[in-house]
């Protein structure tokens, strides 16, 4: 029966044949995507921990990167988190112009967190601190601070894209219901990316 | 926090919680506490805002029980993780203390 709905295509689901996500088997997609990245970011901050608890010099994250900049895009992608949520809720109540202007915002932050993430990367490779080696201590210190703040960029970047080919997709389509099922999924991810960064934060930066 | 029908909690509410949070957790560093007390606090304040975001902000409070143990599946993988990898951590390190002792003692001599 799952599969005849699957087979549907695009269009709704009936409740009945998905009851894990009633609206859209999309949903669900999108959850389980999530969920397989989240064990990827996951594993990473484990084996960060693993990797600080274990070493004799490993270097006060705090010291040597300073948390004011990061502070700052912390609030940016809660603010972009909630500019996502106003767009949904918009989109909801028929009104597209509102929807899309706030669909570009998120955007818009996401690419401010970007710019501001490759700004602080400049300053920290300019003080010495390298993939391969720094001067405060443990070398995989840099090693695993680039990996895992590259990974969330790397997020941030491919989500502001999604974002704006959504925000094109909303702009092209008459009826404001016909994309809200596609802004819901996309916020699904953008809100994702916030989490994280939330956990690297605290992990990397205030730990 | 008032479930309405059609899913759209008090967005601003939440948003002000995260943001209390987070200056919260900068204050905590400051904080004459013991390392140990201040690591559990953040990672207190950390899982509480990473919940309001994905209850909330993603809606997950209103969906299915099925969604939600999808959703903490990797949480469970993740806690686990650090287990399997601190005993072969550990065991380095106790053979560097190991071979430290090894070197220092016979200069004694």
């Amino acid at each position: 029966m799952s599969q005849a709905a699957a087979m549907h295509g695009h269009g709704a689901v009936e409740p009945a044949e998905s009851p894990v996500t009633p609206e859209s088997w999309g949903k669900l997609g999108m959850w389980i995507f999530l969920a397989g990245d989240a064990v990827g970011f996951g594993t990473l901050l484990a084996g960060y921990g693993a990797m600080r608890a274990t070493s004799g010099d490993w270097p006060r994250p705090f010291d040597v990167l300073g948390i004011n900049l990061t502070a700052i895009m912390t609030f940016l992608l809660i603010c972009s988190s909630v500019t996502m949520v106003k767009a949904l809720e918009w989109l909801g109540k028929g009104d597209k112009g509102r929807a899309q202007n706030y669909l570009f915002y998120t955007a818009l932050g996401g690419a401010i967190f970007v710019s501001l993430q490759a700004y602080e990367w400049s300053h920290l490779i300019h003080r010495g601190l390298h993939i391969n080696g720094n001067p405060w201590g443990a070398s995989l210190f840099g090693t695993s601070f680039f990996l895992v703040t590259g990974f969330h960029g790397l997020h941030v970047t491919g989500g502001v894209i999604y974002l704006l080919s959504i925000l094109r997709m909303v702009a092209r389509r008459p009826l404001p219901a016909a994309s809200y099922n596609a802004v819901e999924i996309a916020g699904l991810y953008w809100h994702f990316v916030d989490l994280v960064w939330i956990m690297v934060f605290t992990f990397m930066y205030l730990l | 926090m008032a479930t309405t029908e059609h899913k759209h909690p008090n967005y601003m509410a939440i948003f002000w919680y995260l943001a209390i949070l987070t200056v919260v957790e900068i204050a905590v560093i400051y904080m004459p506490l013991a390392k140990f007390t201040i690591g559990a606090l953040l990672c207190a304040l950390a899982l509480g805002k990473a919940t309001l975001v994905a209850m909330y902000f993603m809606h997950l409070k209103f969906e299915t029980r099925t969604l939600g143990l999808v959703a903490v599946t990797p949480l469970v993988i993740a806690t686990l993780l650090v287990f399997v990898l601190l005993p072969d951590g550990f065991a380095v390190v106790k053979r560097t203390m190991d071979v430290k002792a090894a070197t220092t003692e016979p200069a004694k001599h």
